[in-house]
């Protein structure tokens, strides 16, 4: 059952990689427009053991680590506050609400005038476009715990503070994760877009030099990691959630 | 175990009610939907917002949380925490309240042997049958050793087997323990069956108090007996 469900899903790639090639094989376009899947895979073997796409790859996982810790502790621990807090959460919903909608990319001018074109950029986009997501997964979480298992925990001696960390916390967890999953994949699009815009180094700024030079089959190699690391990421989280509550849900 | 005391109660079902519950007695509470059964548990509790004072044993617990009043509370949903085992469940007023690891395990030990769920030690609430989540439930109000026992209508979502059987439990451990408890109950055989008292409420108010060890017989004709008597899931005398 096990290896009919992994054919199920390769037999689709393989069709397409098929295609692929096939249409490259026939020269119905030029090579430098649309190159072969052999030559992409050869571009990416070049690029790895030359070390550009793994130094390139390290500057942009190490912006996404750092933005995307940073913005989910931030957005975890407001989150907390706010859903535990109807006085705060009063206070500051309306000013989150109106940032909520802003698109993550749309505060860069802003920053680059603030901050400058540096490292901090993508650092603090990514933490944007984390923040928000997380921060209204945990106050949905928060909420969402059943007020009979706040009580039970009251009569049975917790404190308000380990009723939050033995109780509420642990089953926000679902809703956390929920915001932490899609926000992981969403992290990598944006750092893309920004080392696109401003920064000299990462995927995004291979991808917008291999353009200048008309690589397609580098821009193709780099859109593959892109897909792999948002995957790698989305899944680990659903892995980690899994682990956490499988017992239990 | 304290003599409970609740008076001039007022709050957004009660307008000055006043009612005393003895040592060691088990008080049923019988009345329909809305008559305010499970506020005066939660009053008793502390877990709502209420004008009057509630006194265990003489000394007023107004200002008193809930955590620091001691009771045992058998929810009607039971409340059980579904991220925690059995036994992180049953021990978990332990835990909180900072016992020795040693000193939990015995107790939960204890308590799982005497409700007769020691084979669901490490198994999760979501895999329990319904009399067993009640088993634990009660287990858990139990292990805090607490002064007051609440019990808001325990028996309502079982079959007619667990409930006869819960029932002796929870009888044979009031008399064991002697801890001060108050069921409310739809039901009134069960009420009588295991009430020394019964007190009769309606809108917010005490109708009537009976004292079962006096031969009292309930007018099964009167509304307020008759209307919470609907719900009865088990063979019971109103119905008929």
């Amino acid at each position: 059952m096990e290896i009919r469900n992994i054919l199920t899903g390769l037999i689709p790639i393989i069709v397409f990689i098929m295609i692929w090639e096939s249409i490259n094989r026939m020269h119905v376009v030029p090579d430098y427009i649309f190159p072969s899947f052999t030559e992409v895979m050869r571009e990416g073997w070049h690029l790895t053991s030359n070390g550009v796409l793994i130094e390139n790859l390290v500057s942009s996982l190490l912006r996404v680590l750092v933005g995307f810790l940073l913005g989910s502790l931030a957005g975890i621990m407001i989150g907390t506050v706010m859903g535990c807090g109807d006085i705060i959460n009063r206070s500051f919903h309306p000013i989150f609400s109106l940032l909520y909608p802003i698109p993550a990319l749309g505060w860069a001018p802003l920053l680059m005038i603030w901050i400058g074109i540096n490292e901090m950029l993508p650092i603090i986009l990514i933490f944007i476009c984390s923040f928000f997501p997380i921060l209204y997964n945990t106050i949905t979480g928060i909420k969402s715990v059943d007020s009979s298992f706040i009580k039970a925990a009251k009569t049975l001696g917790a404190s308000d503070q380990k009723i939050l960390t033995t109780v509420i916390l642990p089953l926000a967890v679902p809703n956390i994760f929920t915001g932490l999953r899609l926000e992981a994949g969403m992290a990598w699009r944006v750092v893309i877009a920004a080392e696109m815009v401003a920064i000299p180094t990462g995927i995004g700024a291979l991808m917008i030099q291999s353009e200048s030079l008309y690589r397609v089959d580098t821009i193709i190699v780099c859109l593959m990691v892109l897909s792999v690391m948002c995957l790698v990421f989305e899944r680990s989280f659903g892995y980690i959630e899994m682990r956490m509550t499988e017992q239990w849900r | 175990m304290p003599d409970i005391k609740l008076n001039n109660i007022r709050n957004f079902i009660f307008d000055g009610l006043n009612i005393e519950i003895y040592d060691k007695e088990l008080l049923a509470v019988i009345g329909p939907n809305g008559a305010g059964k499970s506020t005066l548990l939660n009053i008793i509790a502390g877990l709502v917002d209420y004008d009057g004072s509630v006194h265990f044993n003489g000394v007023p617990v107004n200002t008193m949380a809930t955590r620091e009043r001691q009771v045992g509370y058998l929810f009607q949903d039971l409340a059980l925490f579904p991220h925690l085992d059995i036994a992180s469940n049953i021990g978990y007023g332990l835990a909180v309240r900072g016992d020795a690891k040693k000193n939990i395990k015995q107790k939960v030990d204890e308590l799982l042997r005497l409700m007769k769920i020691e084979h669901l030690r490490i198994r999760y609430p979501k895999n329990l049958s319904g009399g067993e989540q009640q088993r634990v439930a009660l287990a858990r109000a139990l292990a805090v050793s607490p002064q007051v026992l609440l019990l808001d209508e325990p028996f309502n979502s079982l079959d007619i087997q667990t409930c006869n059987c819960i029932r002796q439990e929870i009888k044979k451990i009031h008399t064991e323990f002697g801890i001060t408890t108050l069921l409310v109950t739809h039901n009134m055989v069960e009420a009588k069956e295991m009430g020394d008292r019964i007190v009769a409420m309606n809108d917010g108010e005490v109708v009537e108090v009976s004292d079962i060890q006096d031969g009292y017989e309930y007018d099964f004709n009167r509304p307020y007996d008759m209307q919470h008597c609907s719900g009865c899931t088990i063979d019971c005398n109103c119905k008929k």
